[in-house]
């Protein structure tokens, strides 16, 4: 026989808390998803695919998941740099820069949207310096990849914190002795060690991006086909009570998003492995 | 060798002061693009046409209402995501069961799906297309496009944040105490507030604040699911969006500055909680 379901315990509370966990992830979590699956299969795959297969829907597609892509690309480097620069340096102000990195997790995306908009418009502070060198920011491609940037800016940072924090300087010093130069020793010691946390906060971010609509929507312009996101196409579909195209796209993204994870997950796993711990 | 200069000393682990200054300045440049500045010019727009014209957007019934609405939404939706996540941090670690990471999967679920996705499930779900949402308004209960509809989207995007502060944390406190204190023959609920309680306090209060945040801040789920009827479905952030596309841009900036010290002072009480008692959420920040 194969180990049993549940092992018994003398711990109180097992119905309860099971009660209460399953209840709740079903009624807010799985059921709504689950009807949203039901809805796509209703549907049937062929008129989903006919409502994918659009140049607009593409377009759409298309854009949110390059610019997230680039978006936590960028948040990885920069990411990985603040992680660094917050543990190892000391200076004026360290304090004040560590919790502003959390300040994307805390200020509502609405808030975030507006704001960024004012500061990048072609009126705004760094709008208009912007536009001295005949950069557009706001209302482009540029302002959806900000605004994707600020959304994921904390995790990486936040995944790789702890891990700078342990590595121990006596590997740093061995390296030193056997000769490797300073920028030897963080390609090859240093950053491999970071790796793994890196890409947890990488993938963290590249989920934020994709599903992001809140800043996004203020600073993109939302033309068709050239700054439309996907998420907007969902709300665009459901004003027009287009519940099945709307859930067409929606089945979409998070098929789109599930097999990046899964990617990722996949690398994590490799380079793990490779590396030698866990 | 006679006027040979003594070589600065360096430590061979550090870098040298040029790359550090030039790391700390990438730091502070980019935040202050993307952080600082957004931060300032919340208040600097907020404010410009005088305090007066600030307050008196915000005291506008429509505001007002929308104030309420929020907080009202967020008593409601933080309390049961804190019990959920207590119960389910509860089931996970003082339990053994086959498949607990696939259940730890789905409660991290609503992380990797984007808050109007949720809102849509949620109107799939509940709106009066649907086989029980059609029911439910026939039975006067509408959900979508109403506070509880609201609700709903507002748990879904918090649904993971208390219980992934309070798994860890339990993970590494383990069950001993526990089942020291059942064994002197404490029953349950007094083993939990006199034993798990205390030792999960700080964690929870964690949880509970980076919540409390998402709930009074969400834009995308609640979107979708609230309708956006002014005075009656439209919270702070959607209010915030209508003025703003109405070019009412100080009544704009005026709520979103309200929301925005709103933040600041949870990142304020947070990095309190992680500067005392950075040991009971250590296991936390641990990735």
């Amino acid at each position: 026989m194969g180990k049993p379901l549940i092992h018994r315990s003398p711990m109180p509370g097992l119905g309860l808390s099971m009660g209460v966990t399953l209840t709740m992830l079903s009624l807010v979590v799985l059921l709504p998803i689950g009807a949203l699956l039901w809805k796509g299969a209703s549907f049937g795959l062929g008129n989903i695919w006919d409502t994918i297969n659009r140049e607009r829907v593409w377009a759409a597609l298309f854009l949110s998941f390059r610019l997230s892509l680039f978006a936590a690309l960028f948040n990885l480097v920069f990411g990985v740099l603040l992680a660094w620069v917050l543990v190892r340096y000391r200076f004026p102000g360290r304090r004040i820069l560590d919790a502003a990195v959390d300040l994307p997790f805390a200020l509502p995306t609405a808030v975030a949207g507006i704001a960024l908009t004012a500061l990048y418009a072609p009126s705004g502070a760094f709008g208009a310096i912007a536009k001295e060198f005949g950069v557009k920011i706001a209302y482009t491609q540029w302002g959806i990849f900000i605004a994707l940037i600020f959304v994921g800016l904390p995790f990486v940072t936040r995944t790789v914190q702890p891990v700078v924090e342990e590595i121990e300087r006596e590997v740093e010093e061995a390296s030193a002795t056997l000769g490797a130069s300073r920028g030897h020793t963080i390609r090859r010691v240093i950053l491999p060690m970071l790796a793994p946390a890196a890409l947890t906060g990488f993938a963290l971010s590249l989920a934020r991006a994709v599903g992001e609509y809140g800043s996004v929507i203020f600073i993109a312009g939302n033309i068709p086909l050239k700054t439309e996101i996907a998420p907007l196409l969902i709300v665009i579909q459901l004003e027009e009570f287009n519940y099945d195209a709307a859930a067409a796209i929606g089945i979409a993204m998070l098929l789109i998003s599930f097999a990046m994870l899964l990617a990722i997950n996949l690398i994590q796993v490799f380079s793990r492995r490779r590396i030698g711990y866990v | 060798m006679s006027d040979a200069r003594p070589i600065p000393f360096r430590p061979a682990t550090e870098e040298t002061p040029a790359t550090r200054l030039a790391l700390i300045g990438l730091a502070i440049g980019g935040l202050g693009l993307l952080v600082f500045g957004p931060l300032l010019i919340v208040f600097a727009e907020a404010l410009a046409q005088g305090w007066r014209a600030a307050f008196a957007a915000l005291s506008n019934p429509d505001a007002a209402s929308a104030i309420r609405l929020t907080l009202l939404i967020a008593v409601i939706a933080v309390p049961l995501n804190a019990a959920f996540g207590i119960a389910a941090a509860w089931f996970i670690t003082k339990f053994d069961f086959r498949g607990k990471a696939f259940l730890i999967t789905l409660i991290d679920l609503p992380f990797s799906v984007s808050p109007v996705v949720a809102g849509l499930c949620i109107i799939l779900m509940f709106g009066s297309n649907s086989l029980l949402g059609g029911w439910l308004v026939a039975s006067g209960y509408p959900i979508v496009f109403a506070l509880p509809g609201i609700v709903l989207a507002t748990m879904f995007v918090t649904f993971p944040f208390v219980a992934r502060e309070l798994i860890p944390v339990m993970i590494e406190q383990g069950r001993a105490e526990e089942e020291a204190a059942l064994t002197l023959g404490a029953s349950g609920w007094r083993v939990f507030a006199t034993v798990t309680l205390p030792n999960i306090r700080w964690a929870l209060l964690y949880g509970v604040l980076l919540s409390n945040a998402r709930a009074m801040g969400e834009f995308g789920a609640v979107a979708v699911v609230s309708g956006k009827i002014r005075g009656q479905t439209a919270t702070m952030p959607i209010t915030i969006e209508m003025l703003y596309n109405e070019y009412l841009s100080v009544a704009a900036f005026s709520l979103a500055a309200v929301l925005t010290l709103l933040a600041l002072l949870t990142l304020f009480l947070k990095t309190a909680l992680e500067l005392r008692h950075a040991d009971q959420l250590a296991a936390a920040r641990r990735h």
